[in-house]
């Protein structure tokens, strides 16, 4: 199944994890639980030594993941071992760079990857690795934040598919109490022709829930998935996102409920 | 829109690879400094500040002793004479200046050895921001000294532990920062490295460097010398003295640190040569020529001297090296505490292990120098001296 797909099936609750966090064996494993739970994408993120889009809980995964042996080729292994959820690549543009664009989408496309999310790679620079994406029919995910202007916006658009992840709110990763007013209006300034997931500072199931209901099409959990994993609390993380799934499901339903009465 | 601009690019090096949050604050921060430098009362006001506060011009200095030694004529050009001990002064009152201008309120900066720190929390303290610096919890302790004068100076120095807790980190730490902070926040980097338009904002406040060398050896020497020789970190002092210079038939040579040796190991070099020895990737914003592992990941560069030690290098001269207009070397741990005790007896100038370097390198290799030649002096070595003394006790 492709992104497109996942779009117009549902409001996806898209859930990151750091790929060999605590360790590489143990990251199949804690996938598939995520995907039991109710995960309809698996966001993978491939740990890199300068996470310099990442705050404390993804840069302390990331740390432990490298120190644990984990590397690219172990990356796809693990990636391919993954089943039965559509599966996005996370990671620095360095990591890409390294390996070669175009090995690095070919090696995307043969372990069943299908979107990639290059925090550091803005438009301007990401001609090279949308070619090579394009090229194994994999998706570049853009970003937009509450700064990028209208008109880059719209640039933005343009050169996108599959979703653009809409960043919640300025700073790095990392949990926080509320969203924001200007989370909302992001959301109102990027106009629906392509959906729209909503990350960053979504930790709870009802931050999802009112995401969902200012217009969000997927909503991306990170660090607050992380953070459990961290601490080996990984009941706690089936939980969580059983809990944010049936949150965003809640406010589908009773929206769509309400379009039918009017 | 969906290429920027080639003069942001340095053939294939430079760029702006960050998070979409950090675009618009560095679009803004490349209009105001294109602004600003066309503008008669910023750089009237620059201008005063570099001579009445920072001491400018600095003195191009023939070193009579160290020629005869080496049987070359060479000149030192004494940015060690600068306030605050080093040439970071002349590009933090720049760009203090420019967030002046922009109304900025706040200074962030990151530091390593803490001189950047220590230039950045006097201008932090002579134009009335609110300052603080990110520095890795391991050169805390390596610098003690730095940490208290940043404090004097009114500044607060944030710890950084992440990562391998020194300069690379804590210019992660700066940028996920600015990344929150940018409309109150001015991010005063401090070398030629990181995403458009550091590299070139940098270059432009260093410049000044060269600007005097070439017109006093021509007062002096009535012609340009055969080379200069400058040390390369993250790249601002060579690309100071260097710029005024690229279009002459002048040898540039960039001195990098080769510390212990040649060596790369799982998580870190022996060296921080990344010119030299890296290869081309993307760190803290920029393409340009990285120490990294197989994958990706970046090493942890090392030298006795803490303002070589980073892992990477300014697009522009990994650009320049790559074009063949500029040449490298390394001068290892060695050959630094070699330059810096003979420029100490020879001349009474005690360098910069940075700058010592550069001074070593110049001593070993005379044939490379030609008839005349310029030793760019970055810094004055008083900081460096429970360095020395732990190094000669080993």
């Amino acid at each position: 199944m492709n992104l497109s797909e996942v779009f117009r099936r549902c409001k996806p609750l898209i859930v990151y994890i750091c790929a060999g966090d605590p360790s590489p064996d143990e990251t199949v494993e804690i996938a598939e639980r995520i995907v039991r739970a109710g995960a309809d994408v698996l966001e993978l993120g491939l740990p890199h030594s300068d996470p310099i889009a990442d705050g404390p809980v993804i840069q302390a995964a990331s740390q432990r993941a490298i120190a644990a042996g984990m590397n690219t080729d172990l990356y796809f292994d693990i990636a391919s071992r993954i089943d039965g959820v559509p599966k996005v690549f996370m990671g620095y543009y360095n990591m890409v760079y390294r390996r070669g664009l175009d090995r690095f989408a070919s090696d995307c496309k043969a372990s069943g990857i299908c979107g990639m999310i290059v925090p550091d790679l803005p438009v301007e620079e990401s001609r090279p690795l949308r070619e090579a994406a394009s090229r194994h029919g994999i998706d570049l995910i853009n970003m937009i934040a509450p700064n990028t202007p209208d008109k880059r916006i719209l640039e933005i658009i343009s050169l996108s598919s599959g979703f653009v992840y809409l960043v919640a709110r300025s700073g790095v990763t990392g949990a926080s109490a509320d969203l924001q007013e200007s989370t909302r209006h992001l959301i109102e300034r990027v106009p629906p022709v392509i959906p729209r997931a909503v990350g960053f500072g979504v930790s709870r199931p009802e931050h999802a829930a009112e995401l969902v209901r200012a217009g969000a099409d997927g909503v991306i959990v990170g660090s607050a998935c992380v953070d459990l994993i961290g601490r080996s609390e990984l009941d706690q993380l089936e939980d969580l996102i059983r809990r944010m799934k049936r949150a965003m499901t809640e406010v589908s339903v009773k929206s769509a409920a309400s379009i039918r009465q009017s | 829109m969906d290429e920027i601009s080639c003069e942001v690019r340095f053939g294939r090096y430079g760029g702006r690879f960050v998070p979409e949050t950090l675009v618009q604050p560095l679009v803004e921060l490349a209009e105001a400094f294109e602004r600003l430098r066309a503008d008669p009362e910023f750089s009237g006001e620059l201008s005063k500040l570099m001579r009445d506060f920072a001491g400018r011009p600095t003195p191009l200095y023939r070193a009579e002793n160290l020629s005869r030694a080496i049987g070359r004529d060479v000149y030192l050009k004494r940015e060690d004479l600068l306030h605050g001990g080093a040439h970071k002064i002349n590009n933090t009152l720049g760009q203090g200046l420019l967030a002046k201008y922009m109304k900025k309120k706040r200074l962030i900066a990151e530091t390593g050895a803490g001189q950047h720190g220590v230039a950045t929390a006097i201008v932090g303290a002579l134009l009335g921001f609110e300052t603080e610096i990110y520095m890795g919890e391991v050169d805390i302790e390596r610098q003690r000294m730095n940490v208290y004068r940043m404090e004097l100076l009114g500044a607060r120095v944030i710890p950084v532990r992440s990562g391998s807790r020194t300069l690379k980190d804590a210019i992660n730490e700066a940028l996920r920062d600015w990344a929150a902070s940018y409309e109150s926040t001015h991010y005063l980097l401090g070398t030629v490295a990181g995403p458009h338009p550091y590299p070139s904002i940098v270059r432009e406040f260093q410049r000044v460097i060269g600007d005097e060398t070439k017109s006093q050896i021509l007062a002096e020497e009535k012609r340009l010398p055969d080379s200069i020789v400058a040390c390369v970190g993250g790249g601002s002092n060579a690309m100071g003295i260097f710029t005024p210079f690229i279009e002459d038939d002048v040898r540039l040579i960039a001195v990098e640190a080769g510390g212990r040796g040649q060596g790369m190991g799982t998580h870190s070099a022996e060296h921080g040569a990344s010119l030299a020895f890296g290869d081309p990737g993307v760190l803290h914003g920029a393409m340009t020529k990285i120490l990294q592992d197989p994958y990706g990941q970046i090493l942890e560069s090392y030298s006795i001297a803490a303002g070589l030690d980073y892992p990477g290098v300014g697009p522009e001269l990994a650009h320049l090296v790559e074009t063949g207009r500029v040449e490298t070397a390394t001068a290892g741990d060695k050959t630094a505490i070699m330059g810096f005790k003979a420029l100490s007896k020879l001349e009474g100038i005690i360098p910069a292990l940075e700058s010592a370097h550069a001074v070593g390198y110049a001593i070993e290799h005379p044939e490379m120098l030609g008839e005349l030649s310029v030793i760019n002096i970055s810094g004055r070595g008083d900081k460096d001296l429970h360095t020395v003394i732990a190094y000669e006790s080993v």
